[in-house]
């Protein structure tokens, strides 16, 4: 079955009722999507898939045909939230800041706190109290507003 | 500039913001087999027989004849097997090992097997248990005397439930024979727990057995103990089938098997005067250990020693025990006994207010310990006791009195709580771990040996910035081996807020060796001159620290952190939720190392309390986790955590390095307790966690509200 | 394809399916995705009448400008229905098959009588979604049909809902209510009943004009919640007539 992951198109065969998850981590050997519990509550297996943030642990590949697929993978190190996690300290024990940062990425720009909380309610953090992660959010947000206007 | 104080990039964040970093489950080995633990459906009673239903072909299947060692899970006392012999004390209790190339078929193999049981009246209620793990008695003054002094006399009782640690990712290990003995990769807290539970288990020898630490996703204290019996299963299973074992639990399974935080029933009589001094404390804690012993003594021991909460009182009794039931046993989760205590000490605060007609803050002042008062052990406070400091912070940062004015009459009320938190070991434990810590001088820097794992609270940076501040060289010179006890020393477990104050002290101790046997060189002339350097140091603790385990007389920590909460909540009139809106969050921590890392420690903490005061709630059915799913156990999302302001203040501990004291567990002391104490504020009578809808409506009206 | 080879689950957005299977409430091994069919995911408004695909997501109807100006109140119940990654896949037609009696759209469409299409390889068949569930989680909903889409008529008054689950985000309603303010109120319950419920009696106080006392008697006796582990008997039914009150508050004019 073909569909395009991280940018490059993949064929890969694996059973129409797998799990998303399961293909990444198994057949594509991606192993940054992690899974929390198994029922679409915990968000630490979102993956995009066209752009939004899905549970990846509730998608089965069959319904993935013909589409884009985003892991962290994807993202290369060089999103401005991947730095700004780092800063912040939006990551502590880093099993669900896979998740958060493609839920976070898929905000839409400039997002206010509200809609930050709104936009990350699907993915559960132990460790921070997520006061850290809007602090990233909002400092990625900023600086990737700067690059904007500085682009030519 | 010095690494101290500032915020350094975490040592793996860029690891784990592109998923590069190896949890347990990223790994695979050749060959490796998927295992399954097989479980208990009954409470108590005794295994007739079991029937596989299922052919053998290609399975590995162990149970408790299959032991090499001993069939228990070191640790304190070895009452657990670890793998059910005849008896089964709890739901879920492990009976039998399955390993399969093929997860989907351990899976239908689960589902053929049949065991039969005779079973016996189990027990639930801790008030009924006829085995006690543990008794303490604290005794300070005569109660008598100050129960004579006293004015009035408030009574109490306080009931906190079950938590559960809800680490996301969970449990899990994977076993590799190798070299004749065992190699145990995992999620886990305490590589040297582990180690010797595998010597015991196996019969192995010290070198045979080998622990190493995997990139763990969260452990609370949910992976203190826990780990050393699934480490202990997928090893039976690899030694067995000769090949390695993943041993990765579910969600349910690891909500249903694994530990949760004691529940508890906390009575208090005090007795005060008028003016609001307290005379006479008497506190009776009631622990629910579960079916074995795990550590429930050594939470009792330090729930009971914070019993008392931040205050001085001259007449102090308390008693507490930790006793047994059918359900599966409770253990380890941050805070350890202290939460539990301090919610009761505290809400009882709050209701001795009401009943004096007292301002909190002012009861409170009145009765917080000032340096050089003692502890209901006996323990003199030092210059560092900054009960007083937190609380006034805490009190002015959020407003708290005008704004307690302002919401009387409204939907929305405001609570505070004031408490403490030892550092490290209780009494004589450090000593008795004597853990040690190794630096290794390198080409360009160092690079530190230690057992203490890094569990997403920053462990490795900080440690790392210690060192790098005692060299004098930069942050990034300074590497941090992995945590495998075939490299590393025992630096004694990651618990109990010890990693920065003690191990951390014992690195200190480590470069500074180190820098005197350079005397001015360079790391390269020195390594060509005389070879490699390795300094290894052992825990001291400070002089004249002296503690007496049979009377629990003395000094029970080298150090205490403080903290003082507010929070103000909303209710909805018309479905009895409680909001919190914002939290006020001041803690002395001695010296924050690194602020961003400490900051995220209070929050984090702090958001656990959220959950632990109004929405976690462990349903127990007939001796079942009736709830484990993340769909009906509730944990606070991003909507359900308000903003957090936090307060980091700092009054050095001389013995700390660089005046560090520990921060881990302390944030979750006083959010359950100032949450409900805002609840009280707004009429209701609140006197246990976790505070749902549903007892809030049967909560009756606050007597004399203040 | 669904009647000549026997049963077969229709998959939508999938957010139940997994969860049914791994804790053995779903048994079934064979599976038919409609997923893609874009036929069943347009939101339209023909003669008058929402007709709302059975593949619309959550996140499609909380952005539909047609939903929230004909019927705001299940844009509201969209956007409270677990978090963003579960509103991207989880459908209204999936909502309405599952049947769970907490399902967050389903009080929304008892109040606006919605109708349902449902659909087989040889026909197709409108049933009332009031007279679609027979049970706890049974319908008329036949092996060989899907729900292909739901219909709303204009439903005239001021609109109202409410969801209470505990916890802010991702819950499981303990009670979820939506109502309708006109000369004939409407008032439906999830969460109190084996499926969802409308509540004839007190709908009928609320016409009369007599107290919202006697309404809020009236719907206690009316509704049969129970206690489960998640909410208990006694809360569900304080909170539902606590919730009807607001509503005749809320929408007084």
């Amino acid at each position: 079955m073909r569909f395009t992951l991280n940018g490059k198109k993949r064929q890969v065969q694996a059973p129409p009722m797998k799990r998303l998850l399961d293909v990444l981590r198994e057949e594509c050997g991606l192993t940054g999507t992690k899974e929390g519990c198994g029922e679409g509550e915990c968000g630490a297996c979102t993956v995009l898939l066209d752009g939004m943030p899905v549970n990846s642990c509730l998608i089965p590949f069959a319904q993935v045909r013909g589409s884009l697929v985003t892991t962290i993978e994807g993202l290369q190190g060089r999103h401005p939230l991947q730095d700004a996690f780092i800063a912040e300290g939006g990551a502590q024990c880093g099993i669900c800041t896979p998740g958060m940062i493609l839920a976070a990425a898929a905000l839409p720009r400039g997002a206010t706190m509200d809609e930050i909380r709104l936009g990350l309610a699907g993915n559960i953090c132990r460790c921070t109290g997520y006061s850290a992660i809007y602090r990233a959010v909002e400092k990625a947000s900023t600086r990737s507003a700067r690059r904007g206007r500085e682009a030519p | 500039m010095g690494a101290i104080g500032r915020n350094v990039p975490r040592k793996e964040g860029l690891d784990k913001v592109t998923g590069r970093a190896k949890y347990v489950d990223d790994l695979t080995f050749p060959g490796m087999l998927h295992g399954r633990t097989i479980r208990s459906t009954i409470a108590a009673g005794e295994i007739e027989g079991v029937h596989l239903g299922f052919s053998r072909k290609g399975f590995t299947i162990a149970d408790c004849r299959d032991v090499p060692g001993r069939n228990v899970v070191a640790l304190i006392e070895l009452d657990q097997p670890c793998l059910a012999e005849r008896r089964v004390r709890h739901f879920a209790e492990p009976i039998l090992l399955l390993a399969h190339e093929d997860r989907e078929r351990l899976l239908e193999a689960e589902a053929r097997i049949a065991i039969d049981y005779r079973e016996t009246a189990p027990n639930y209620d801790p008030e009924k248990s006829d085995r006690c793990f543990k008794e303490i008695v604290i005794e300070k003054g005569e109660l008598a005397r100050g129960f004579a002094e006293a004015d009035v006399v408030v009574e109490g009782e306080y009931r906190v439930g079950h938590q559960e640690q809800l680490y996301i990712e969970p449990n899990g290990v994977i076993a590799v024979p190798e070299n004749g003995g065992i190699t145990v990769y995992g999620s886990l807290q305490c590589p040297y727990y582990v180690h010797r539970a595998l010597r015991v288990l196996l019969g192995l020898s010290d070198e045979k057995v080998r622990v190493v630490q995997t990139e763990t996703g969260g452990g609370f204290g949910g992976k203190e103990e826990y780990p050393s019996m699934i480490a202990g299963h997928a090893a039976i299973l690899a030694w067995k089938s000769r090949r390695p074992v993943k041993l990765v639990y579910d969600r349910v399974e690891d909500m249903v098997a694994t530990t949760k935080r004691h529940p508890g029933v906390i009575r208090h009589r005090t007795g005060v005067t008028r003016d609001g001094r307290m005379t006479a404390i008497e506190i009776d804690v009631l622990l629910d250990g579960g079916a074995y012993m795990t550590l429930s003594p050594v939470v009792l021991s330090r729930g009971v020693i914070h019993a008392t909460g931040p205050y001085r009182c001259d007449h102090v009794r308390i008693h507490g025990r930790v006793v047994a039931t059918n359900t599966p046993p409770n253990g380890a989760f941050r805070g350890f006994g202290a939460p539990q205590t301090q919610f009761a000490a505290e809400v009882h605060m709050e209701r001795i207010a009401e009943a004096l007609g007292m301002d909190p803050v002012r009861l409170r002042e009145k009765n917080a310990f000032r340096p050089g008062d003692t502890t209901s052990t006996g323990q003199k406070l030092g210059r560092d006791t900054s009960a007083l400091r937190v609380l006034h912070e805490a009190v002015s940062r959020s407003d708290f009195r005008a704004k307690r004015r302002a919401y009387r009459g409204t939907n929305r009320g405001i609570g505070l709580a004031l408490f403490f938190h030892g550092s490290g070991f209780t009494g004589g434990g450090e000593v008795k771990l004597a853990s040690k810590a190794s630096l290794e001088l390198t080409e360009t820097g160092a690079r530190i040996l230690v057992a203490s794992t890094e569990i997403g609270q920053g462990t490795r940076t900080m440690h790392a910035q210690i060192v790098a501040d005692t060299l004098e060289i930069p942050y990034e010179k300074v590497e941090v081996e992995a945590v495998d006890t075939a490299r590393v020393p025992d630096s004694g477990p990651t618990v109990a807020s010890r990693t920065c104050m003690v191990v951390g002290k014992i690195l200190e101790r480590c470069a500074q060796e180190i820098r005197r046997e350079l005397g001015g060189r360079t790391a390269r002339d020195y390594l060509a001159e005389r070879g490699p350097l390795v300094v290894t140091k052992e825990y001291s603790g400070p002089d004249g620290l002296y503690w007496d385990d049979e009377t629990y007389r003395g000094d029970a920590y080298g150090a205490f952190g403080w903290g003082c909460d507010v929070v103000e909540v909303e209710r909805d009139p018309e479905t009895w939720e409680i909001r919190p809106t914002r939290i006020t969050a001041v803690c002395e921590i001695g010296r924050a190392i690194h602020p961003v890392l400490a900051a995220g420690q209070i929050e984090g903490g702090t958001a656990q309390a959220v959950g632990y005061a109004l929405l976690e709630e462990v349903a127990i059915r007939d001796g079942r986790m009736a709830n484990a799913q993340l769909t009906n156990y509730l944990v606070p999302t991003t909507l359900d955590t308000p903003p957090i302001d936090v307060a980091i203040l700092e009054n050095p501990y001389e013995h700390g390095p660089f005046g560090a004291k520990g921060v881990g567990e302390m944030p979750i002391d006083g959010p359950a307790p100032a949450i409900v104490n805002a609840i009280r504020s707004l009429g209701l009578d609140v006197r246990s966690i976790p505070a749902t809808p549903e007892r809030i409506l049967e909560a009756p009206a606050v007597q004399n509200p203040g | 394809m669904l009647r000549d080879e026997g049963p077969l689950v229709p998959l939508a957005g999938c957010t139940d399916v997994y969860v049914g299977l791994n804790f053995g409430t779903l048994t079934a091994k064979r599976f038919i995705d409609l997923w893609r069919l874009e036929d069943l995911r347009a939101i339209r408004i023909t003669d008058g009448i929402l007709s709302i695909g059975a593949l619309a997501t959550y996140t499609e109807l909380a952005r539909s400008p047609l939903v929230s100006k004909r019927l705001p109140i299940l844009a509201a119940a969209a956007r409270e229905i677990g978090g963003v990654q579960i509103q991207n896949r989880g459908t209204l037609g999936g909502n309405v098959a599952n049947g769970s009696p907490a399902g967050d759209s389903l009080p929304v469409l008892a109040v606006a009588e919605a109708g349902l299409v449902l659909a087989s390889a040889k026909e197709s068949r409108r049933v009332p979604f009031l007279s679609f569930y027979t049970g706890y989680r049974k319908s008329v909903l036949r092996p060989d049909e899907i729900i292909a889409a739901v219909e709303i008529p204009r439903v005239d008054g001021r609109q109202w809902f409410r969801k209470v689950g505990t916890r802010a985000a991702q819950a499981i309603s303990k009670v979820v209510m939506a109502a309708v303010r006109s000369d004939s109120p409407r008032v439906a319950i999830g969460s109190v009943a084996p499926t969802v419920v409308r509540l004839p009696k007190t709908e009928a106080v609320l016409s009369s004009r007599a107290s919202i006392a006697e309404a809020r008697r009236t719907l206690e006796a009316e509704i049969q919640p129970i206690d489960d582990l998640r909410s208990t008997a006694e809360y569900r039914r304080r909170v539902s007539a606590n919730l009807l009150e607001r509503f005749w508050n809320d929408t007084a004019r």
